[in-house]
């Protein structure tokens, strides 16, 4: 399985990648803008199976880091992707053979592109959520005993900082200071491994995923056509449909959260459906019972256009479709819920799966 | 005596009032819009002088509105050569400017853009000192070659000294009569769409200048020798020096001039107003007497851009929709014959079936020469449907399930009925047809910041007292008389992931015309 991503398939990219980001996982605009950038000058990047890696080939993600508002406004140099890698090659004194996706949702899916582009290596077609979530642990390759660092964390204007931490909850408190200081946005590479200690910890094939979704989407059939394939792609289920009337947000430790109300349609009439959201959307609620949980995926789509709607855009009068789509496997596992779960994240509520688990993992 | 004209020139047409000093409609004319605008001016206001009897001497304000910026831009019609110097490096290189713009107008504008050192972080700190030299250089290589400039620093809303000292360079090589457009003065935080609305302002500013000489030739033309103000976007007025600078700020002020209009013929400060036009019906929300702005990155033209915009949402349904009929059920719109309805439309005696027919053939309003003739089903089903898109159209735009005040203004607001699903109460105020003119004319001048602030060093109250003086700075400079000048509206915006307790502050502030008789205004008029 070779293939060649072009220009025009980080379109795709970032349209899936809106769906996988379940609200959140920053805009993915700028990043494939900045993908396509490097595509343009450095040509297409190929993206491979990890299989097709020798099993000691050493594998570099590579990622962002920082506040949506300041991405947007002081976008990335360009060299701090391909700065952080190398600097991480030096220091781990190897050359790595690939690179791949921390997150596969939102900004995350489209950086480590500028970086295979540039370097002319290959991309791996995987990544460690499956989805996006907001802290740097909260990966299949952190519970699978792979450490985020050695991590390099680098800015515009030429500066390096190497991590080397005791835990997940240091990587992601030194990091995030070093980004502030470094003017609130940077490049990152880390979780370095052997293709062969990657390959059972990474979620497979969702830059494929990603940009399938991202075709389906922008296809020119009709709406409920485009549902229907994206549902049946992704083994989700319509959780509800109707009218956004009211969204309350507050900003709680640094993070956007939120409510939003959904009073049903078409078959929902007389239902509500209420939506937890901390970036990403977290909790789905009908008539105050729950129907879809974090780690499961929650995304929001336009009723017209089925195109995803991020928790920044969600506004009164919303006509929208709620659905719902399975999680990677992984996440089932307890020691992993405890990280990436309803409680985690405040709300007093067990993982409800969408699906049953039918193998073990 | 005193009197003002108000001006609007949509799609289809150019309407005219004049009022009296008590904001009084003293004549309105309604002509088609011609190739060249200005005669169709030329022949509104001629109309309205003949009607009224008026002096063209007694004239003092003449406020135009006018769609020629968005025309310029949509049909890529003389457009400038702009120098685009982005300030910013060694960050922001990974996407360059005119990322994501259509290929035309991205090959044509291509080739003078640049990134220099410079800019500044969220906090204020320099990201690297202002390349002077490089600045000079550029400067000395597009003398004689872009008609314009566009500078945009990173973060300049938080700091705007680099764009500043960057225009003073380019002012000093290229001499003064270049327009120089300053990303800070446009849009907010968001480079590319800052910087892209910086760029399109930059291309139209030689547009703008033609316009509005020819504008007040026009005037001069027919004796009048009012001051000239343009009706920007968020609904007031500026002087044509400063329209001149920001020309940009003229796009989509038809609907917001409608909306003001509405405000003041009702006496209503919050309520949701529906424009029929010939073609679409714009859907916009008053705020406090002004149109409610747009949260979302806007297109213009095919161009990404996020200086401030009315929040509308526009239906393609009109008087001139065409009704038709197929497998999939009843349709009305989006097809329409638009202006010539007059000729097409079964009302006036055609063989198109238009909403207007719909709605005369079912006895709701009486419109056109000709009697219509349909079959009562599909009259009804057409209506049903041209109604229904209308009430959901009204519902998107309310922020709350509960029942607000309507305002139907525009020539084909007759067609619509005086009960809405979701409408406490449904206005059609006198002059509703040329509501867009008499918004026009009524309009205040604004000043606005919209800036990043740090409150960590100073109170929250001295930091919005900080905002607001730069909005009221602002509005003076607009042309605003200092004691008349009010605060609109002021939003906070806490940012997320950032220290320093970084909020985003809006101010708005409106007052009136500094050369306007104040004691002439009078009390605004309610119905």
């Amino acid at each position: 399985m070779r293939k060649l991503i072009h220009a025009k398939d980080i379109d795709y990219l970032a349209l899936g990648a809106t769906v996988l980001g379940t609200g959140g996982g920053g805009d993915p605009y700028i990043g494939a803008l900045m993908a396509k950038q490097a595509i343009e000058q450095y040509g297409p990047v190929e993206l491979i199976s990890i299989d097709e890696l020798a099993d000691d080939d050493l594998v570099i993600p590579s990622a962002m880091m920082g506040a949506p508002t300041v991405m947007v406004e002081k976008m990335p140099g360009g060299d701090e992707p391909v700065k952080a890698f190398k600097q991480l090659e030096k220091f781990l004194g190897r050359t790595a053979a690939a690179t791949v996706c921390i997150e596969a949702g939102g900004l995350n899916s489209t950086i480590p592109f500028v970086v295979a582009a540039e370097l002319g290596i290959p991309i791996v077609d995987a990544d460690g959520m499956g989805r996006a979530f907001p802290e740097i642990p909260m990966t299949a390759l952190h519970f699978g005993g792979i450490s985020a660092t050695p991590m390099m964390v680098a800015d515009e204007k030429g500066n390096t900082v190497l991590l080397s931490t005791v835990n997940g909850a240091w990587t992601e408190a030194l990091s995030r200071n070093a980004t502030i200081v470094m003017g609130g946005s940077s490049m990152l590479a880390l979780y370095g491994a052997n293709a062969q200690d990657m390959q059972p910890n990474l979620i497979h094939g969702t830059l494929s995923t990603a940009m399938k979704i991202g075709q389906l989407l922008a296809n020119k059939e009709d709406a409920s056509k485009r549902l229907e394939n994206l549902l049946k792609f992704m083994d989700g289920v319509e959780l509800f449909r109707g009218k956004l009337t009211d969204v309350m947000r507050r900003t709680l430790d640094g993070f956007a959260r939120g409510t939003v109300t959904i009073e049903g349609t078409s078959g929902n009439t007389g239902s509500v459906c209420r939506l937890e959201f901390q970036n990403e959307n977290l909790i789905a609620m009908r008539d105050g019972e729950p129907i879809a949980t974090v780690p499961d995926l929650i995304t929001v789509l336009d009723l017209e256009t089925v195109h995803p709607i991020t928790t920044e855009e969600l506004r009164y009068g919303q006509r929208v479709i709620v659905i719902a789509m399975p999680c990677a496997p992984v996440w089932h596992r307890p020691e992993c819920l405890e990280l990436v779960g309803p409680r985690y994240f405040g709300y007093d509520l067990d993982f409800k799966p969408l699906r049953p688990l039918v193998t073990n993992v | 005596m005193s009197y003002r004209l108000g001006i609007d020139v949509g799609g289809t047409n150019t309407d005219v009032v004049l009022l009296d000093s008590k904001n009084t409609v003293i004549a309105k004319a309604k002509t088609a819009v011609t190739a060249d605008i200005v005669t169709g001016i030329r022949v509104g206001v001629g109309t309205v002088l003949d009607q009224s009897g008026v002096n063209a001497a007694e004239i003092t304000h003449a406020m135009l509105g006018t769609t020629q910026v968005t025309n310029a831009i949509i049909e890529r019609r003389e457009l400038n050569e702009v120098a685009i110097v982005r300030l910013g490096a060694p960050a922001t290189r990974a996407v360059k400017p005119l990322a994501g713009w259509p290929e035309d107008l991205r090959e044509r504008y291509a080739k003078y853009s640049w990134i220099v050192g410079g800019g500044h972080e969220f906090d204020g700190r320099e990201i690297a000192l202002l390349d002077e030299d490089e600045l000079h250089e550029i400067a000395e290589s597009v003398k004689g070659r872009v008609q314009a400039v566009a500078i945009t620093g990173v973060f300049s809303p938080v700091n705007t000294d680099h764009e500043e000292r960057a225009a003073r360079i380019f002012r000093e090589v290229l001499g003064e009569d270049i327009p120089i457009s300053l990303s800070y003065q446009l849009g907010s935080v968001g480079l590319l769409e800052r910087e892209n609305a910086t760029v399109l302002n930059a291309a139209v500013s030689s547009v703008a200048k033609r316009a509005t000489l020819s504008f007040q030739q026009a005037l001069a033309d027919l004796d009048v020798h009012a001051a000239l103000y343009l009706a920007q976007n968020d609904g007031t007025l500026m002087s044509v020096e400063y329209a001149l600078l920001y020309p940009i700020l003229t796009i989509a002020c038809g609907p917001t001039n409608s909306m003001r209009g509405a405000a003041y013929l009702t006496g209503l400060k919050n309520a949701i107003v529906v424009d029929v036009g010939g073609t679409s019906t714009d859907v916009g929300v008053l705020v406090n007497g002004f149109p409610r702005e747009s949260f979302v990155a806007v297109d213009v033209g095919g161009v990404r851009t996020n200086f401030r915009m009315p929040d509308l949402y526009s239906i393609g349904l009109g008087g001139g929709s065409e009704v038709t009929e197929s497998e999939d059920g009843v349709k009305v719109g989006p097809k329409s014959v638009g202006y010539r309805i007059v000729k097409e439309g079964r009302a006036f005696g055609g063989d198109t079936t238009t909403f207007t027919d719909v709605v005369v053939a079912l006895s709701k309003a009486k419109v056109g020469t000709h009697e219509v003739r349909l079959p009562r089903e599909l009259a009804e089903r057409a209506y049903d449907v041209a109604i229904d898109k209308t009430v959901e159209a009204i519902d998107r735009m309310k922020t709350s399930s509960d029942a607000v005040p309507l305002i139907l203004v525009g020539g084909g607001s007759v067609l619509l009925p005086s009960e809405f699903e979701g409408a406490s109460e449904v206005h059609r105020p006198e002059n509703y047809d040329v509501a867009n003119a008499i918004g026009a004319a009524i309009a205040q001048v604004s000043g606005r910041v919209d800036r990043i602030f740090a409150m960590d060093q100073k109170s929250r109250e001295d930091v919005l007292e900080e905002a607001k003086s730069i909005a009221i700075a602002e509005a003076i400079r607009a042309g605003a008389e200092a004691s008349t000048i009010e605060v609109v509206e002021i939003e906070e915006v806490p940012i997320a992931y950032l220290p320093g307790n970084a909020v985003r502050i809006k101010v708005t502030v409106a007052g009136t015309l500094a050369s306007y008789n104040q004691e002439e205004v009078g009390a605004h008029a309610s119905h």
